[in-house]
């Protein structure tokens, strides 16, 4: 199940550049969560503080609390712990290119010394059929190799991959920009289906995009936080003169 | 612009495509073509002298005729196989630790640069500086030194392959796409088991070839066995004896006046380079079976 995140007083930095300025916001478990607004504005780096990939640059920091349930991921707990509790899904799809279908789908549990073979069997096919890709490739499994798929086909295996090790939030970074409408529109319903089970925060360009598979929605601008509030609310009734803006079109 | 300049230009075009095709035709030609001549003029002196013998019995005294390189064929075996021991494992560490941990630090400058310095430095040399450190003394509590032997080859050889090897291997690793990082860190993977498990995995194709390419260049070196293995006309598996080498007889059987032993010089040189590409075959044969064939 998935868990609500508190976030609180959340400041990062590339090397001098103040890249997230005092970000508060409380994420609902179980819900999908979109953050809107131009490049640049620090919605990514956001959500690469809340699984602490934010610090696996050198000249990258942060400080604040960031609790996802009662964990407070920077200070109770290591990166790679907080990593499995919270999947991420990138913009690009990245599927390792030297591994089959199946050893893709498992690599976040082998990898870290899990090797019951007959519930990693289970726990494939479970994660396959959750990404709504196992119908297409349940014949080639360990035969054909993660990079011989289509693109949407990837990027579903990557989710299917984040969901095999069982995480409570999912992080998904543009997931759908490098795709076409079709594969869009599957990653669109998976999120749907998936948001049952999983708290989903999604960084999105497009804004019918949010205002579809999301019921809260964050405006950033320049590192802060505009506005966090209703999906509905931000697109139809905004408080900020500033989110009028920009979902308008008027700038970015 | 009128129709007429419009076809002009046009022509103009492909003429200058052709053109700069054929020139890179050309260009493949010739490097090509000293393989070609090298390797015909090598089967064309080799294989007269070819026989069973050859490949089943050692060198006789001068004067008899006969004979073959097997101790030679079997001591290059094993040299290689010693130089790979050392040169493999140090080669991709070294190359690890200065695509992935010591990125950007003094350490991994200081370590590349050596490396650069290493790969140039004359195969003389490495056979020379071989002999100071350890043919010529003997080395407490460490076997095989103080004497001529195969060990000490096998060290030689393997230093060098160290260069390569380890500058393949970081040239390869920094070609893995940052994505394919991110992906397994955001799994809760930790660094050293991504970096082990998935970043070198990825790169292994580039890696082997790297290992590859070290091997066959060291695999006809004849300047760094004259100080330490030194040669032998018998039969000997024995690290710390000398022992015979394909190169080194190929030399010591070239410079001879003996015809005999010049027809068998050439029949070693055949041998010897058959053997280097069916060694790198086998293991591109053997590394490309299997899922991994996506990732070249």
């Amino acid at each position: 199940m998935g868990v609500g995140i508190e976030v609180i007083n959340l400041n990062a930095w590339y090397g001098t550049n103040h890249t997230l300025q005092d970000i508060n916001l409380n994420i609902p478990a179980n819900h999908a969560t979109a953050l809107i607004g131009p490049s640049g504005c620090g919605k990514s780096t956001f959500v690469r503080c809340i699984n602490r990939m934010h610090e696996t640059n050198p000249i990258a920091r942060a400080t604040g609390i960031v609790r996802i349930g009662d964990l407070d991921i920077y200070k109770d707990a290591k990166p790679v712990q907080i990593r499995r509790r919270v999947g991420m899904v990138f913009q690009r799809p990245n599927p390792f290119p030297t591994m089959s279908i199946y050893d893709n789908v498992a690599a976040g549990l082998k990898l870290n010394g899990y090797s019951n073979r007959r519930s990693l069997d289970e726990i494939v096919e479970r994660s396959l059929k959750n990404s709504a890709l196992w119908d297409e490739v349940k014949d080639d499994l360990k035969k054909k190799s993660g990079a011989s798929l289509s693109g949407g086909q990837q990027q579903r295996l990557c989710i299917a991959r984040a969901l095999a090790v069982d995480p409570e939030v999912l992080l998904m970074d543009e997931p759908a920009s490098a795709l076409d409408p079709v594969s869009t529109s599957k990653i669109e319903d998976l999120i749907f289906q998936l948001k049952s089970q999983y708290t989903i925060v999604i960084v999105t360009h497009n804004m019918q995009q949010a205002a579809r598979v999301a019921e809260k929605t964050g405006f950033f601008l320049n590192g802060r936080m505009v506005e966090f509030d209703s999906t509905h609310k931000i697109f139809t009734n905004p408080s900020d003169k500033r989110t009028e803006d920009y979902i308008t079109g008027r700038f970015g | 612009m009128s129709s007429d300049a419009f076809q002009f230009r046009s022509r103009m075009r492909s003429f200058t495509d052709r053109l700069v095709t054929a020139l890179a035709i050309l260009a493949t030609l010739i490097v090509i073509a000293p393989l070609v001549a090298i390797f015909v003029y090598l089967l064309y002196m080799g294989t007269s002298s070819l026989n069973l013998d050859f490949f089943i019995k050692t060198p006789v005294p001068v004067g008899e005729t006969g004979g073959g390189m097997a101790n030679a064929i079997l001591g290059s075996g094993i040299l290689l196989g010693v130089a790979s021991v050392i040169g493999v494992p140090i080669g991709i560490g070294a190359g690890i630790f200065l695509a992935e941990f010591g990125r950007g630090g003094k350490l991994a400058l200081a370590i590349r640069f050596t490396a650069d310095v290493l790969n140039g430095v004359p195969s003389i040399v490495m056979g020379l500086a071989a002999y100071a450190l350890i043919v010529a003394p003997k080395i407490p509590f460490l076997p095989f030194t103080g004497h001529f032997s195969a060990f000490s080859g096998g060290v030689a050889l393997g230093f060098m392959m160290i260069p390569t090897v380890c500058r393949t291997t970081e040239e390869m690793l920094l070609m893995v796409p940052h994505a394919v990082r991110e992906a397994a860190l955001g799994l809760g993977v930790p660094n050293w088991r991504s970096v082990l498990s998935i970043t070198v995995k990825t790169a292994s194709p580039g890696i082997i070839t790297g290992c590859m390419l070290a091997f066959a260049r060291v695999a006809g070196e004849t300047a760094p066995l004259i100080f330490t293995v030194l040669g032998n006309q018998f039969w000997s598996t024995n690290l710390n004896q000398p022992i015979a080498a394909l190169p080194l007889q190929i030399y010591v059987y070239a410079m001879s006046p003996y015809d005999d032993w010049h027809r068998l010089a050439w029949a070693g040189s055949l041998v010897l380079i058959v053997l280097i590409v069916l060694a790198v075959s086998l293991v591109r044969y053997v590394t490309s079976r299997g899922v991994l064939k996506g990732a070249s």
